[in-house]
């Protein structure tokens, strides 16, 4: 094996900000040396951990006889819920996700006991090895049963405006429909893994793959009994998140924690995928159903919509994600009198959780659909509606919630795109493709995003950096936010690189540490640059304003004259390395390590009745989707996209590209081909790859062209930019009208009745009740 | 006999002498070589993470000078250690030079930003590696297929087609050393059965072996390709008992076209058998293009494929359709029998105790035949599917006078359905007759809902494509399939 690290020289830009910058572990990356959890040396006496998992829905636990578990060869602890010194206990929010179960079990898959041996396949093997058994209880496993039995994980919530009942009544035109949408497996290809390394007096290290190390560290600690300051965990990399590495590390940290606490010895929990596929939370699915009024344009009067999600055994983010629905049933839509209506299912499926969009794609598609069914109940083109009701004007200009609309640019990116994709000589194309085509019709689609970028648990607005540069003038940079692939790490690299003016090369990128900044938020709600960009820049800035005070007084100059810059310090005729500058700074004992720290401003919502608001900024796209359907087989192929995206003043348009393609492919596969099948027992039937299908690389057209709005921030946020890694995702929910589209074209006339995700069956099926009511 | 597994890697030989059978390479480089840049993502041959690459010595054996190394992409998650005997072993960290200098797939797929989160790169680099070595100037259909078995959550794809369309083929260093390989991969040339210390795995050389060994031990599990076998051990962690791995066996891996039939040896990959047949019949040819991944048909076989008694296998239908028939041998003795009535029930075969697949013979196309056949899954490349059929018609005089309606994923078995046949005989193949027969179909399956989809969509979708075949017989100018490969706007529908 190469000894050396892989080569790839890049230059070097100054200013690195805003510049098409690589991510900083692509070399490692293509040659098999970034370091994943599993990768990393394992320490002698490793433990490898595996889970008993519960056979049923939703049981009572009568027995469970371990003996054969701890008799396996290789064997070295089994740990139940009685081996828990601390509190048995992961939920992030609520505490009702036990580690292990002690009496009740409430899904398939739930984690019963651990057992921990030699080796992976010994742990795995000892593991299904245990008798239990069940007195089974009533499983309410879909939103149906749901509803019926009226099991709810938290209250509804209502966000209420105008008179939107009064207003249906009198409106010139009233349709009502519904629409369920599929949940969605992350398939992060790095499956949820820990290794816990015991330290002395009780410490805990724990290297971990999640997006949320300080809320890792905080569970683990309440597991196993300890204050927080006794566990680090940390993390360099994940081999991708999506949410799902949010709250769902914690139970993985924990027991591998747990069993090294007990054994005094490291310990690694990897799951295997299946098992990960049945034991960790998914998107949540949705079933929508409204009543609108609308005159003869298409403009809404009045909207009264209900929004229901299958939350699963526990509380998890559950709130939020509802929450984050509402916000976004709106998407680009003035509507005047409106009621949304949300309902959080229990049932006893796993717990779902955050998944990129965090429930603003459920709420997204449901108010979409509602335009599309007014555009084809009215006969008109879906764009030419969506128009219609788009947010304008200082009399619409207030979302349902109370949030005014200040930065609204969908209008013109709606505009823009409809030129350069061709939008309108496509769908003529497309008419006289179809009228021709007997078997295969094609549907294209133009749909808007508008996406609220923070928290909506406003205090989770707030993020730490510390640096530290070295005599050399060499920079370490640390801060809160983890690295999933995004290109955080480069990113806040940059910024930091441009505060000291020196190239990119001396700032060194490190693992996140929950003992170098406390008290993080997890990366997520797209907010990873916003929030550690700008805590970066404060700490970095700090360190600078000491170095410009030394050398400032030293030239007898005012600091304000100074310019860092290209590795120099500059101000009129006087000229300093930066390297020089800093070993000068440290002889003159200067201070070189700061932390900075930084919350969002504006920020305020009523966690009750959601008014205020929860929004600093939005971010803003536009898609065009082309497919092709068949008619007699229901197979759909996506023949062309075209996105417009909205990332403020880019930090890295090139990394923000990959970001907004990688979305819309994401949510192509959600809302087309990724189909989780749970069984009426409450069993997941797609765990893994052969049968759970997220898109392949032939799914993605030649055609897939994406520009970026290169416009500046209303808003003060890290150079302008904005947030990337959720909005683009909602940008597929064109794909899945275009299908729409070419399902109308098949026959028949009024709204398209089709379900997410567009699976063949679907789409057929969609094909046939429109075939057949158009011959009745 | 030999008792040690012997492969190529970096320039040298490496012997394995006390590795236990159903290792798997993925265990074997991560666990045991601590070589840990070959990722694990599903453990189940599905998302390409595990890729690597071996080198298999072909040309004209014997001939020094005309022979080379092919170069292919595998699965090391579900691949015994066993495949890699006689066999260059290539894994990512073996790419980039000794001082680090990234090679050109590399050096590509970092110059146009392929790859985010890392964990699927690795695979993605090999599945790159091998297509560098195999193919020139790979097309945008070319780059899809090679890319297929690997998964991507993060990129989109995009940049990474950027970075094979962009890698060039300059020589490198393993073209640069291939004589000094090949005279390797001479010097562990095996003739004799490979037999593990414990007494349980063996690898016959021949298939006369293969025949002694079968009869020693009636019950083993025989071993091909091993992608379905690999997951008996790593999913289900089965005890397999005695292993027979037969992928080393030459003689039965030929593939000749003699007397109007194609046949195929029983260890010919699938990658090598649809070679000939897309060639001879274009719609196989885009079966096979859509049959697992590359990485899974460059190990699978297609007598594992038929031997496994599956259902769902994709291949079973359409070689039904063609008539094709199966050689079994046990023995010194040989028999032939069509491939339909080989199956007898879900998983059960016609194959007795000690006997093997040894070829699938396929006749080839004649003026008065016609066939089709159709795949319909969830996702389009790589993937199981819903519903499979492989259609055959003999006609004479605008009359057909034999029917062969074969399909997957609508019983316990791959099986053709006799009432909607009996519906064509006798008759022209028009709308009329097609409608009929696809009603019929009714009659001839109850298929099961499950995951992949409900008996109302399998009935009705099995039924539409005899009326799409039947439609396009009628009319040949007339798209009537989704394309595999969307070009350009318009361009493809």
């Amino acid at each position: 094996m190469s000894a050396r690290p892989p080569r790839s020289p890049a230059p070097i830009p100054f200013p690195a900000t805003h510049q098409n910058i690589r991510h900083d572990s692509a070399p490692l990356h293509v040659a098999g040396t970034a370091r994943y959890v599993d990768d990393m040396p394992e320490p002698p006496g490793l433990l490898h951990v595996a889970l008993g998992q519960s056979a049923k829905a939703h049981a009572r636990i009568l027995s469970m006889d371990l003996s054969a578990v701890r008799t396996y060869p290789g064997v070295v602890a089994v740990l139940t819920a009685a081996d828990i010194p601390g509190m048995n206990d992961v939920g992030p929010v609520v505490a009702d996700d036990p580690i292990f179960a002690e009496s009740l079990v409430e899904y398939v898959g739930q984690s019963l006991f651990a057992v921990a041996a030699t080796t992976r396949i010994a742990a795995r093997a000892a593991a299904r090895l245990a008798k239990v058994t069940y007195e089974e209880l009533p499983a309410i496993i879909s939103i149906a049963d749901a509803r019926a039995t009226d099991s709810h994980i938290l209250p509804p919530k209502r966000v209420e405006r105008g008179d939107p009942l009064g207003t249906l009544s009198t409106s010139p035109h009233r349709l009502s429909g519904n629409l369920a949408m599929g949940g969605q497996d992350h398939f992060y290809l790095e499956g949820q893994i820990s290794m816990a390394i015991p330290g002395e007096d009780g410490d805990m290290h724990v290297l971990c793959s999640t997006q949320h190390p300080s809320e890792v560290q905080h569970l683990v600690a309440r597991a196993l009994g300890r204050p927080d300051n006794h566990v680090v965990v940390e993390v360099r990399r994940m081999g991708g998140g999506f949410g799902g590495k949010e709250t769902q590390a914690s139970l993985f940290a924990a027991v591998a924690a747990l069993v090294a606490d007990r054994t005094g010895r490291p310990a690694k929990l990897r799951l295997d995928r299946d098992d990960d596929m049945v034991m960790t939370g998914k998107r949540h699915d949705f079933e929508v159903a409204y009543d609108v009024g609308f005159d003869d344009q298409g403009r809404i009067l009045a909207l009264d919509i209900i929004l229901e999600s299958r939350c699963g055994m526990s509380t998890d983010l559950s709130g939020a994600i509802n929450d984050r629905a509402i916000f976004h049933a709106d998407n680009c839509y003035y509507l005047a009198n409106v009621r949304i209506t949300s309902y959080r299912y229990k049932t006893h499926t796993v717990s779902n959780t955050a998944f990129r969009g965090f429930g603003g794609p459920q709420g997204m598609l449901a108010i979409e659909g509602v335009v599309d069914d007014i555009a084809h109940h009215l006969g008109l083109d879906p764009l030419s509606v969506r128009r219609a009701n788009l947010y304008g004007g200082p009399d619409r200009n207030l979302t349902p919630y109370g949030m005014k609309v200040e930065d609204f640019i969908a209008d013109g990116l709606l505009d823009r795109l409809e030129s350069t994709s061709s939008y309108q000589a496509r769908r003529t194309a497309i008419a006289a493709f179809n009228a021709a085509s007997p078997v295969l019709k094609r549907g294209i689609a133009l749909t808007p995003v508008k996406f609220g970028i923070s928290f909506t648990t406003s205090f989770l607005n707030q993020a730490g950096a510390l640096i530290q540069v070295y005599s050399d003038g060499s920079v370490l940079l640390n801060h809160g936010g983890t690295e999933m692939g995004q290109g955080l790490y480069t990113k806040v690299a940059q910024v930091v690189a441009d505060v000291f003016g020196i190239g990119l090369d001396r700032v060194r990128i490190t693992a996140t540490r929950t003992d170098k900044v406390p008290n993080t938020s997890a990366t997520a709600a797209s907010a990873g640059a916003d929030l550690n960009g700008m805590a970066s820049f404060n700490a970095a800035r700090t360190i600078r304003d000491r170095l410009s005070a030394f050398i400032a007084a030293r030239w007898g100059i005012e600091p304000s004259a100074l310019r860092f810059a290209n590795g120099k310090v500059m101000a009129s005729d006087n000229i300093i390395s930066f390297d020089d500058l800093v070993r000068q700074a440290y002889l003159a004992r200067v201070s070189l390590s700061a932390t900075g720290f930084y919350a969002t401003p504006k920020i305020d919502v009523d966690k009750e009745t959601l008014i205020g608001r929860p929004f600093y900024y939005f971010a803003y796209g536009a898609a065009v989707s082309e497919v092709v359907i068949d008619t007699l087989t229901g197979e759909t192929k996506l023949l062309a996209v075209d996105i417009l995206h909205d990332c403020g003043t880019s930090l890295n348009p090139v990394l923000d590209r990959g970001q907004v393609e990688g979305a819309y492919v994401q949510g192509m596969g959600w809302l087309t081909m990724e189909e989780l099948v749970f069984d009426a027992a409450g069993r997941l039937r797609t765990h893994a790859p052969s049968t759970y299908k997220i898109p392949g690389c032939g799914d993605i057209p030649d055609h897939f062209k994406v520009d970026l709005v290169n416009q500046p921030n209303q808003e003060e946020t890290i150079h302008r930019s904005k947030a990337v890694g959720e909005p683009p995702f909602m940008l597929a929910i064109s794909a899945y009208h275009a299908i729409k589209a070419a399902v109308a074209a098949s026959g028949g006339n009024g709204p398209v009745k089709l379900d997410a995700p567009a699976t063949p069956e679907r789409v057929l099926m969609a094909v046939r009740a429109r075939q057949a009511g158009a011959g009745a | 006999m030999a008792d040690c597994v012997r492969f190529v890697h970096r320039g040298q030989v490496v012997t394995l002498s006390d590795v236990p059978p159903t290792r798997t390479v993925l265990d074997y480089l991560r666990e045991d070589r601590g070589r840990r840049g070959t990722k694990e993502g599903c453990n189940e041959g599905d998302c390409g993470a595990c890729t690597i690459v071996l080198g298999t010595r072909v040309g004209v054996l014997g001939v020094t000078e005309a022979e080379s190394i092919q170069y292919r992409a595998v699965n090391a998650c579900i691949l015994f250690v066993t495949a890699l005997d006689g066999k260059e072993l290539v894994t990512v960290e073996d790419l980039a030079g000794p001082d680090g200098t990234l090679h050109p797939i590399q050096q590509a797929m970092v110059d146009h930003h392929g790859s985010q989160c890392g964990f699927c790169t690795p695979g993605f680099v090999m599945s790159l590696f091998a297509l560098y070595h195999t193919e020139a100037d790979p097309d945008r259909p070319r780059i899809d297929a090679a890319l297929a078995g690997n998964l991507c959550r993060c990129t989109g794809y995009r940049p990474i087609v950027d970075a094979a369309r962009a890698m060039g083929r300059a020589p490198d260093t393993y073209t640069a050393q291939m004589t000094e390989t090949l005279a390797l991969l001479r010097s562990i040339e095996r003739h004799e059965t490979l037999s593990h210390p414990g007494g349980t795995a063996f690898a016959p050389a021949t298939s006369d072996q293969l025949a002694d060994l079968l009869l020693a031990h009636p019950d083993a599990t025989i071993v091909a390709g091993g992608t379905d076998v690999g997951l008996w051990v790593t999913k289900q962690m089965r005890d397999l008992g005695t292993i027979i791995h037969i992928g080393g066996i030459s003689d039965l891996a030929g593939i000749t076209h003699t007397n109007g039939q194609i046949n195929i040896g029983a260890t010919a990959t699938v990658t090598d058998a649809a070679e000939i047949l897309s060639r001879l019949y274009p719609d196989l040819g885009e079966l096979f293009r859509r049959y697992g991944s590359e990485q899974v048909r460059n190990s699978a076989t297609l007598g594992g494929n038929i031997a496994n008694g599956s259902p769902i296998g994709d291949s079973m239908p359409a070689l039904i359709a063609l008539g094709s028939t199966l050689v079994l041998r046990r023995g010194g003795v040989t028999r032939e029998m069509p491939l339909q009535d080989f199956f007898l029930s879900y998983r059960k075969t016609a194959l007795q105790p000690g006997e093997f697949v040894a070829a699938i013979r396929v006749p080839e196309p004649s003026a008065d035949r016609l066939f089709a056949c159709y795949k319909i899954s969830k996702r389009f490349d790589q993937d199981i599917s819903a519903v499979m059929a492989g259609f055959g018609l003999t006609l004479k005089d605008g009359i057909v006078t034999e029917a062969r309606l074969a399909f997957g994923g609508m019983a316990g078995t791959p099986k053709r359905a006799s009432r909607a046949e009996a519906a064509l005989i006798g008759r022209p193949f028009d709308a009329t007759s097609a409608k009929e027969a696809a009603a019929a179909l009714a009659q001839d399956f109850q298929p099961l809902t499950d995951m992949r989809a409900s008996a109302d969509y399998r009935l009705v979708t099995a039924g539409n494509l005899i009326l799409k075949w039947q439609m396009e017989q009628a009319l040949p100018a007339t798209a009537t399939r989704v394309p595999a490969f969307a070009r350009a706007i318009g361009g493809a529908a």
